[in-house]
């Protein structure tokens, strides 16, 4: 399976482990519940962990622990749901979350201009998006008005 | 008034082309009628009755003459030759084919208009004082701040997908003419002990079907804090507003379900983490500040020659009296071009009516127009010499019914008409009403009265704060309407209170000149409409309207 990152379609290389399902050898992402649950077998596992955070997860519960994941994928479970871009640049600027921050699920093309501001650098959609088709959709506005986590100033900052 | 450089007309450029992508995506079948919605809904589109409607930002109620031809050309080739003026300081087209519309908004790009986040869940068009600039009563110009705001909400990327759509009012004079304690946020310029001038920010107030008056959650914030402070009441609210249910997913729901104090201390440590790293340059205020410069007005004395002109001509006298106010600076006056003449929609305004406005600020108003949230236009820099020959221009465009202010200046939605969403016809009640008055010295005698009327609970019309508000209700496929009365959007905001059981359509222009006859019965000398409601209550209103028992 393929994913945006980066700017780049490339393979993903993380199994989204649901709840249930038994430790594999590889790099996997678990949801917040597990995680709470079974913290210090996962820390064991030798493998390369991270963490789904759906929209009304408690960022703040979780602050502590960000430095265990290489991943944090943030969950579209319906493209309206705007939750997840607040937390995107909680990750970014107040937590110092510097790896990939994913967005994955119900998301539309037209929202990645935006989700790519706050901070997402990987998009993983559901279904049989063509991914290809989505890139230019990364670049689709080249003024910026606001600070957020792409560009620090805002516009009035950096007009000539 | 603000003109784009490069980067503002880029950005709106592009705008247009990525609505006319994701038009013929849509058309094409590749997006969903689901996923097109917010998508179009963010560009002012929305699917109606009869046909799409398009809402086009004027951004707090600035308009130069060249937009306003460039309404008038899209009135006449896209649509059926008229436009629709709002409370929310918009135009709206009623008729426009969804494929023209990218058509529509790329030559609207022509001329720095668009309608980005005219509707949706994300932050709607700033609206302010149409008197801003020109009042008396003036502390500060509140415009520099609507176009800080316009710029810093466009395109927001963390707040476009917001739980409901979020209102914003600022307010620079001592009379609210921006209903700024009806609003989501609502920014009053006020001076603290020491003599500075910042922001009142006021959260929570709104309208439609649960209307609340806004509370004051800061008395005072300095104005290099003003974009951080909104966006951690804007983060708060989108992560903590309710997502549940979308009759309560407005921040008024929000700060009354968690209480004022709690919604403010979590506004407060938000806005404390941020404060540091999002301040507001006051370089950049002064920058914005020049764009709104006093036009270049001649040194005049107020002109004494005027009294003489009135008292010739009682029609000439009726208008100046009820549709021009004074001007801070000497020989000027403000004049009202009003939208509302009886028989007609209230709002409403016809291509031709659209050129001949933007040719007279062009003679008479240094080519600036401004629209007013009670759907009339504002001419607002005219010379006190030239009113009369102004008056004798805007009579022959149907434009100078002396009504400002008074019970035929009612502020309507479009109602069942034009609008899907609504249970009730709003336009021919107000006709209605108009017509209750075919002798002006009555409607005068009734003074200052706010009629406001919509077709629906979601308010488009302002009802709820109508000195008399009038709402459609619908009952068993008939249209009904509910009457309440008492309520104001000024500084004395206040709801009004319902005056009893719903009237049919045939009973309820009776039942408004009942509470006019009431009123009449019943104030002292001197006593407007509103005050007159305060101090007797609702009693002898309903025994005049429903009867004794």
């Amino acid at each position: 399976m393929e994913i945006i990152k980066d700017g780049h379609v490339v393979t993903n290389d993380w199994r989204h482990l649901s709840d249930d399902e038994v430790l594999p050898e590889q790099a996997i992402t678990v949801s917040v519940q597990r995680w709470k649950s079974e913290k210090d077998r996962l820390l064991t596992g030798g493998v390369p962990l991270g963490l789904r955070l759906n929209s009304d997860d408690s960022l703040e519960e979780l602050a502590a622990d960000l430095g265990f994941f290489s991943i944090i994928v943030l969950e579209f479970r319906k493209f309206t749901d705007g939750r997840s871009f607040s937390l995107a640049r909680l990750l970014r600027e107040r937590y110092g979350f510097d790896r990939e921050l994913r967005a994955r699920g119900d998301f539309l093309r037209d929202q990645i201009f935006f989700l790519s501001r706050v901070g997402i650098n990987a998009f993983e959609p559901n279904g049989s998006a063509n991914l290809q088709e989505m890139l230019p959709a990364l670049q689709e506005f080249s003024v910026k008005y606001q600070a957020a986590v792409d560009v620090k100033e805002p516009l009035y900052r950096r007009r000539k | 008034m603000y003109q784009y450089d490069n980067y503002d007309q880029t950005l709106v450029n592009e705008r247009a082309a990525q609505f006319r992508n994701q038009t013929e995506r849509f058309l094409k079948g590749e997006l969903s009628e689901a996923q097109f919605l917010p998508l179009r809904l963010m560009n002012g589109l929305y699917v109606q009755k009869h046909a799409p409607m398009l809402r086009i930002a004027i951004p707090y109620g600035l308009l130069a003459s060249r937009q306003l031809r460039m309404l008038a050309h899209i009135a006449r080739t896209y649509d059926k030759g008229y436009g629709h003026f709002t409370t929310r300081q918009n135009i709206q087209f009623n008729w426009p084919k969804l494929e023209d519309v990218p058509n529509v908004l790329a030559e609207l790009a022509t001329v720095q208009m668009h309608a980005i986040q005219t509707s949706g869940n994300c932050i709607r068009n700033v609206t302010s004082d149409h008197l801003a600039g020109v009042s008396q009563d003036e502390l500060e110009d509140p415009r520099p701040y609507c176009e800080i705001i316009r710029q810093w909400s466009t395109l927001h990327p963390e707040f476009s997908f917001l739980p409901r759509k979020f209102k914003i009012a600022i307010n620079g004079a001592a009379k609210d003419r921006a209903a700024t304690q009806l609003h989501d946020i609502g920014l009053q310029l006020v001076k603290n002990e020491r003599d500075e001038v910042g922001f009142e920010v006021l959260v929570g107030g709104g309208l439609g079907r649960t209307p609340i008056i806004g509370v004051t959650i800061r008395p005072f914030l300095e104005k290099k804090h003003l974009l951080s402070y909104l966006e951690a009441i804007l983060r708060v609210y989108n992560r903590y507003g309710r997502r549940d249910n979308k009759f309560k997913a407005r921040i008024k729901i929000l700060v009354k379900e968690l209480g004022k104090e709690k919604f403010t201390e979590m506004v407060e440590a938000e806005w404390a983490a941020i404060k540091d790293n999002l301040l507001l340059d006051l370089e950049e205020i002064e920058r914005i500040r020049k764009f709104f410069q006093p036009p270049p007005y001649e040194t005049l004395t107020d002109d004494p020659p005027l009294l003489e002109k009135t008292a010739h001509d009682s029609r000439f006298a009726a208008w100046f009296r009820h549709n021009t106010v004074p001007h801070k600076v000497p020989g000027y006056r403000v004049v009202f071009l009003s939208l509302k003449t009886p028989g007609k929609p209230p709002g409403d305004l016809t291509e031709s009516q659209m050129d001949s406005v933007a040719d007279l600020a062009d003679r008479y108003s240094f080519g600036e127009i401004r629209v007013t949230h009670t759907q009339n236009l504002v001419l607002a820099d005219v010379k006190q010499a030239d009113l009369l020959e102004l008056w004798q221009e805007i009579q022959a465009l149907g434009l100078a019914t002396p009504n400002i202010g008074t019970a035929t200046d009612i502020i309507c939605c479009p109602g069942l008409d034009f609008c899907s969403l609504a249970n009730a016809t709003s336009i021919p009640i107000a006709n209605g009403i108009q017509h209750i008055f075919d002798n002006l010295d009555y409607l005068y005698d009734l003074g200052d009265i706010r009629i406001n009327i919509s077709g629906c609970m979601n308010g488009c019309g302002h009802h709820t704060v109508g000195h008399i508000g009038i709402l459609g209700v619908d009952k068993k496929g008939e249209e009904w309407y509910q009457i309440t009365l008492g309520g104001s959007s000024g500084k004395d905001a206040s709801l009004g209170e319902r005056l009893g059981p719903s009237v049919s359509k045939e009973q309820i222009c009776l039942a408004v000149e009942a509470i006019f006859q009431t009123y009449r019965d019943q104030r002292l000398e001197d006593e407007a409409f509103l005050e007159t409601v305060r101090r007797i209550g609702m009693r002898p209103f309903q025994e005049r309207v429903y009867g004794d028992n």
